[in-house]
C-alpha cells in the first residue's frame, strides 16, 4: 500500500506492507533514526512523535494509518538552523543522560507547551507520564520543560 | 578531611574539576543524531529473530525447522545442533560456568534460546521463528532456591558431569568463632529474614548486535551494546577461536546499561556465527520481552541477618546467611574469586570486629544473569540488609535510629579501617553525612510531627540509610574477570596545536564521560576542556580496559587519565626548560603554563610546549606529546552517604507516598557537580522503583510474570518522588584526584531508606518488615493484622 506523509515539512511516500508499524516506517523507510524503539506495548514512549501535533506512540500505529497526515519527529524540532527552546533547555538543565528517551520527551514537552504555555510541575509530570526514563529520575526533565516554557514566554520559539 | 563545599581551581574557560560543565554529548542527542546499534544499517544486512522456549524445564525431543525454512526471505535457521558443529553450542559465563547458546538437550528456563532465523527482513524473521516446532518432555520447574536444594529436587544442570545437586557454590567470609563468641556474650540479638527480589535493569535501549564478518579477510566487526568492549573482544577470541587482531568491537551510543550490557548473551554469539557462515552482516535487536525474560536479571537474594548488641547499645557482631537464586546458568558478572560478589561488605558503616557471612547459590529454572544492576557486585543486597537490621535494632532498644547509628559509626580517625570481612575502607566521615541529612530534613521537627500525627490517627514514617559502598574494582591482585586483571587505561595525545584526544578503555552509557574525562585533563594540563575530545567504545581505536560497571570508570580510568596527564606534564617540563633556556629545577607550573621561578614574565604555555614537542624538541628528547597509562588501583574506593525518607501512609488503603527524600552523598571530589547530581537523581529513582513496584516474579510452573513494561512496573514521572540533595566531600586518599565514583550510590543506599520509612510509619504497631516491592496491599494487610490483634 502507498503511504504519503508530510514529515518535518517534507512530503515523503513509500509502498509498504499494511502491517508495517509507523515507527519502522519512520526509522527504516524514511531513515529518521531519532525516533527510538524501547518496548512493543505502548509503555515506554521512546517512539513518540507528533502526529498532526499530538503525541502518539508509533510502535502501536500502522504506517498506513498516518497516510495523508503530518508528522513531527525530533529531527524537525530545529527551525531555520536554530535549536528550539525545548532542545536548548534540555541541554542547559541537564535533562538527558543516555539520550534514548530524549527525543520523545522533548516532543511531548513541545506539545504540552502548545496547549499550556505555563505548566506547573505537576502538569509537566502528568504530561510526560507516558514516557519512561531510566537515567535522570525525571528531576531535570521536568526542570527543562519548565525552563523552555519560561524562555518561550520571553520570546523564544518552542 | 571532610568539607561541605569545594571550589574549582581552574577558570570556567579551562573547565577543570568542580565545574558544572554542560555536556558535550548533548549536541547529537537533542537533534536525534545519537548513533545506537539499531540505527546502524550495513549493505546486505540480514535480520535475526530467536525462537524461545515456552516452558521452564523440559527435555527437548525434537526440533522441526522445516516450516520456518520454507518462508520466503528466510536465509537460514540456526539450531544448537548446527552450532555444536563449530563447538559453539555452549559458551563460558563470566563466573566460570557454562551456558547454552542454543539449547540442545534441555530447556532450563522460559524464554531460553532454542533456534534462530536469519532472514532478509526483520518481520519475516519473526514470522518464521514462530513456525519452529519443538516437542518437549516437561520436567518439574524449580522456581525458588529453597526447593532447588531439597534432596529430591531434579538436577537442572545434568549436562555437567560432577553436578549432582543444584548447589552452585558455597562461600564464606569473616570469623565464625569470634562471631559465635560475640553472640554468646551479647545482650540482645536482632534478626531479620528478607528477600531482595529479582529485578531487571531494563535500560530503555535493549541489547543488540550487528555482526559483520568479512568472508574474504576474516575481519570481524561487531557493533554491539557493550559496557565492556575490550573484555568482550577477548572473550569472543577465546570462545569462537577467532584471531583477536581481526575482531573489532564497536560499542556506539548506549541507551542505558545499568549492568544489563556487561555479559555476553547467546544472541550475540549466534548472530556472529551466522554472519561467519553466511558471509553477510546479521543484525539482532532484542524485543523488550526478550530483554526482560532472558538477559541480565539482578538481585534475588534470600537473606537472614542477625545483629548482636551489647547492653550499652553497641553493635558487637553480625551473622548473615544468604541463599541466592542464580537461575539456570551461573553467570554473575563479578570478580573471579568472589562467589557472592562483594556481599561481605554487609558489615556496613559500623565499628565492630566480629562478623561471619555464609553464602550459597542454587540453580533454578529461571534466566541467568546475576548482573550488578546499577551497583557494585552484590553491594546493594548487603547495604539493604544491614541498614534494615540497624533500624530494627534501634527500635528494639528504644533508641532513635539516627542516634543509634551515630553511636555505632566508624569514626573519622579510624580510617583506613579494616572490616571484619577484610575490606579496607579508605576514608569516611559518616557522622558528618548523617548530620547534614538531618539538618536538611529538619530531623527533630519531623520526628515530633510524626508523633503528633500518630495521635491524630495519621501515619508518618521516617527512614534512614547510612550506607557504605565499595566500588572501583579493583586491584589486579585480588580482582579479575575470567583472569583479566581489573585495571583500566587512558591514552592521551596532545597535538601540535595544543588540542588533545583522550582515548579510554571504559564506555559511557549516559554517564557523560566525553564531558567529565576532558575536565580531568583540563585540571592537570590546563588545556581547556573544550579542546579535548574523548573517544571510547571502539577496540581498534582505544587502549585495553575492562569497561564501565560497578562505578569503576572514575576510580580506575579516571585515575589513569590523571596519571597520564601528569606524565605528559613531566615531559612538557623538559620541553619548557629547553624553550625558556632554563633548568627544569628552576621551573614552576601554574595551570596551563610553566614559568621561571621569580620571573613570571618568562613563561611558556602548554600550547607552546605542545607545538615545540613536534617542531622543536630538545636534543635527546623523543618528539611528540602523547602516552598511555594502565592504572592498577591500590585499593577500592568507598563512597558513602546518608539518606532520609519521610513517607505518609494512608491508613485506609495502605498506600504510601514519599513526602521528602533527602540524599547526602560523599563521593569524594566531584569532577562535575551537575553530572554527579544527575546520577544521584537517577539512582534514587531506581531505588524507589525497587522498593515500591519493580520486581520479576514467576508462577509455580516457571512462567515469567513480568515480561513486558505492562507487568514490570517502572516508575514514571508521576510516581517518582522529588529529591533534595546535599553533599559532604571526603577525598579518597589513594585516588590521584580524590574521586570515588558515584553512579550507583543512590541505587545501593536508597531502597533501605524507603522501606525503613514505611516500616517506621507502622513501627508502633509492632511492624518490623515489609518485603520489597512494598505495595499498598502489603501495608494494608499489616494494618489489618494490627487492628485485629
Amino acid at each position: 500500500m502507498n503511504v504519503t506523509v508530510t514529515i518535518n515539512g517534507t512530503e515523503r511516500s513509500a509502498d509498504v506492507e499494511p502491517r508495517l508499524l509507523l515507527v519502522d516506517f519512520i526509522r527504516s523507510n524514511l531513515g529518521l533514526t531519532g525516533t527510538h524503539i524501547g518496548c512493543d506495548t505502548t509503555s515506554c514512549g521512546v517512539c513518540t512523535v507528533l502526529l498532526d501535533g499530538t503525541p502518539v506512540k508509533t510502535c502501536t500505529v500502522f504506517a498506513v494509518q498516518a497516510n495523508g497526515r503530518s508528522i513531527t519527529t525530533v529531527e524537525g524540532l530545529k527551525q531555520n538552523g536554530e535549536l528550539s527552546a525545548m532542545q536548548t533547555a534540555f541541554h542547559e538543565e541537564h535533562g538527558l543522560q543516555c539520550g534514548f528517551c530524549t527525543p520523545a520527551m522533548m516532543l511531548v514537552g513541545t506539545a504540552l507547551l502548545e496547549e499550556n504555555p505555563d505548566p506547573t510541575e505537576d502538569e509537566v509530570r502528568w504530561a510526560i507520564s507516558g514516557n519512561l526514563c531510566r537515567c535522570t529520575g525525571y528531576m531535570n526533565i521536568v526542570k527543562a520543560i519548565q525552563a523552555a516554557a519560561q524562555s518561550a514566554k520571553e520570546g523564544a520559539s518552542v | 578531611m571532610t568539607t561541605t563545599a569545594h571550589k574549582p581551581h581552574t577558570s570556567p574557560e579551562i573547565g577543570g574539576l568542580g565545574h558544572s560543565r554542560k555536556r558535550v554529548e548533548d549536541a547529537r542527542f537533542i537533534e536525534g543524531r545519537g548513533n545506537y546499534v539499531d540505527d546502524i544499517e550495513l549493505p546486505g544486512m540480514l535480520h535475526m529473530a530467536i525462537h524461545r522456549s515456552p516452558v521452564a524445564h523440559a527435555r527437548i525431543i525434537s526440533i522441526d525447522t522445516s516450516a520456518a525454512e520454507a518462508v520466503e526471505g528466510v536465509i537460514a535457521v540456526v539450531t544448537g545442533e548446527l552450532l555444536a558443529g563449530y563447538n559453539l553450542a555452549w559458551m563460558p559465563t563470566l563466573s566460570n560456568d557454562t551456558q547454552a547458546v542454543l539449547a540442545t538437550d534441555k530447556v532450563r528456563f522460559q524464554g531460553q534460546e532454542i533456534a534462530a532465523v536469519i532472514a532478509t527482513d526483520p518481520y519475516v524473521a519473526q514470522d518464521a521463528a514462530r513456525l519452529i516446532e519443538v516437542e518437549y518432555d516437561e520436567l518439574e520447574a524449580i522456581v525458588n532456591p529453597m526447593r532447588a536444594l531439597e534432596e529430591d529436587a531434579p538436577v537442572i544442570r545434568d549436562d555437567k558431569e560432577d553436578q549432582e545437586t543444584n548447589l552452585v557454590y558455597e562461600w564464606e567470609s569473616g570469623d565464625k568463632a569470634a562471631t559465635d563468641a560475640a553472640f554468646a556474650a551479647a545482650d540482645k540479638i536482632i534478626s531479620l529474614e528478607t528477600h531482595y527480589p529479582r529485578s531487571h535493569p531494563a535500560p530503555l535501549e535493549t541489547c543488540g548486535i550487528i555482526a559483520d564478518v568479512d568472508s574474504a579477510t576474516g575481519q570481524t566487526t561487531l557493533y554491539m551494546t557493550s559496557q565492556a568492549p575490550h573484555a568482550h573482544r577477548t572473550l569472543f577470541a577465546l570462545v569462537a577461536g577467532l584471531p583477536e587482531q581481526n575482531i573489532r568491537i564497536v560499542s556506539p551510543d548506549l541507551g542505558g546499561g545499568f549492568g544489563n550490557k556487561v555479559p555476553i548473551y547467546p544472541g550475540y554469539v549466534v548472530a556472529t556465527a551466522a554472519s561467519l557462515v553466511i558471509g553477510q552482516p546479521v543484525k539482532w535487536i532484542e524485543t523488550r520481552t526478550e530483554n526482560l525474560v532472558s538477559t541480565g536479571f539482578a538481585r534475588d537474594y534470600y537473606m537472614k541477618g542477625e545483629l548482636a548488641l551489647s547492653s550499652e547499645g553497641k553493635i558487637v557482631g553480625l551473622r548473615v546467611d544468604m541463599l541466592s537464586d542464580q537461575g539456570a546458568f551461573f553467570s554473575d558478572a563479578q570478580p573471579s574469586k568472589l562467589r557472592a560478589g562483594m556481599f561481605h561488605i554487609v558489615t556496613g558503616s559500623y565499628d565492630y570486629q566480629a562478623a561471619h557471612v555464609t553464602t550459597r547459590g542454587a540453580y533454578t529454572n529461571k534466566a541467568p544473569g546475576g548482573v550488578a544492576y546499577r551497583c557494585s557486585f552484590r553491594v546493594t543486597e548487603a547495604s539493604y540488609l544491614i541498614e534494615r537490621l540497624v533500624q530494627n535494632a534501634a527500635y528494639e532498644i528504644g533508641m532513635d535510629p539516627a542516634e543509634f547509628r551515630l553511636k555505632n559509626f566508624i569514626q573519622p580517625e579510624q580510617f583506613p579501617y579494616t572490616t571484619p570481612t577484610g575490606f579496607v575502607y579508605d576514608s569516611g566521615d559518616y557522622e558528618a553525612a548523617l548530620r547534614e541529612a538531618m539538618r536538611i530534613v529538619g530531623y527533630d521537627k519531623i520526628q515530633a510531627e510524626k508523633e503528633q500525627a500518630r495521635k491524630e490517627g495519621k501515619l508518618v514514617g521516617v527512614g534512614i540509610a547510612s550506607f557504605t559502598e565499595v566500588v572501583g574494582a579493583g586491584h589486579g591482585e585480588d580482582y579479575d574477570i575470567v583472569g583479566l586483571k581489573m585495571f583500566d587505561s587512558a591514552e592521551l595525545r596532545v597535538h601540535p596545536t595544543g588540542k588533545a584526544i583522550l582515548k579510554l578503555g571504559v564506555k559511557s552509557q549516559g554517564q557523560g564521560h566525553e564531558t567529565t574525562f576532558a575536565q580531568i585533563v583540563a585540571e592537570e594540563l590546563g588545556i581547556p576542556a573544550d579542546d579535548i575530545k574523548v573517544v571510547e567504545g571502539d577496540t581498534d581505536n582505544t587502549p585495553y580496559g575492562l569497561g564501565t560497571y560497578a562505578s569503576r570508570s572514575v576510580p580506575v580510568a579516571g585515575a589513569a587519565t590523571a596519571v597520564i596527564s601528569r606524565k605528559l606534564r613531566e615531559k612538557a617540563k623538559k620541553i619548557a626548560a629547553h624553550l625558556l633556556e632554563a633548568s627544569e629545577d628552576d621551573l614552576e607550573w601554574e595551570t596551563g603554563k610553566f614559568f621561571v621561578k621569580g620571573d613570571p614574565e618568562s613563561s611558556v604555555s602548554i600550547q607552546d610546549v605542545a607545538f615545540a614537542a613536534y617542531t622543536n624538541p630538545p636534543p635527546g628528547v623523543e618528539a611528540g606529546l602523547e602516552g598511555v597509562h594502565y592504572y592498577d588501583p591500590p585499593n577500592m574506593t568507598y563512597p558513602f552517604g546518608s539518606y532520609i525518607v519521610v513517607v505518609d501512609v494512608d491508613p485506609a488503603t495502605g498506600q504510601w507516598k514519599v513526602r521528602r527524600m533527602v540524599a547526602v552523598d560523599d563521593c569524594g571530589v566531584r569532577i562535575n557537580p551537575m553530572i554527579v547530581e544527575g546520577q544521584i537523581h537517577g539512582g534514587l529513582a531506581e531505588g524507589y522503583a525497587m522498593s515500591s513496584m519493580q520486581s520479576i516474579t514467576f508462577d509455580e510452573a516457571g512462567n515469567h510474570l513480568a515480561s513486558s513494561f505492562m507487568d514490570y512496573l517502572v516508575p514514571t514521572a508521576w510516581e517518582t518522588p522529588r529529591f533534595e540533595l546535599g553533599e559532604t566531600v571526603t577525598p579518597s586518599p589513594h585516588h590521584p584526584i580524590g574521586a570515588k565514583g558515584v553512579g550507583e550510590s543512590a541505587t545501593v543506599g536508597s531502597p533501605a531508606a524507603y522501606v525503613n520509612a514505611v516500616v517506621d510509619a507502622l513501627e508502633h504497631l509492632g511492624v518490623r518488615n515489609f518485603e520489597m516491592p512494598v505495595t499498598a496491599d502489603k501495608v494494608w494487610a499489616a494494618l489489618e493484622t494490627a487492628s485485629n490483634g
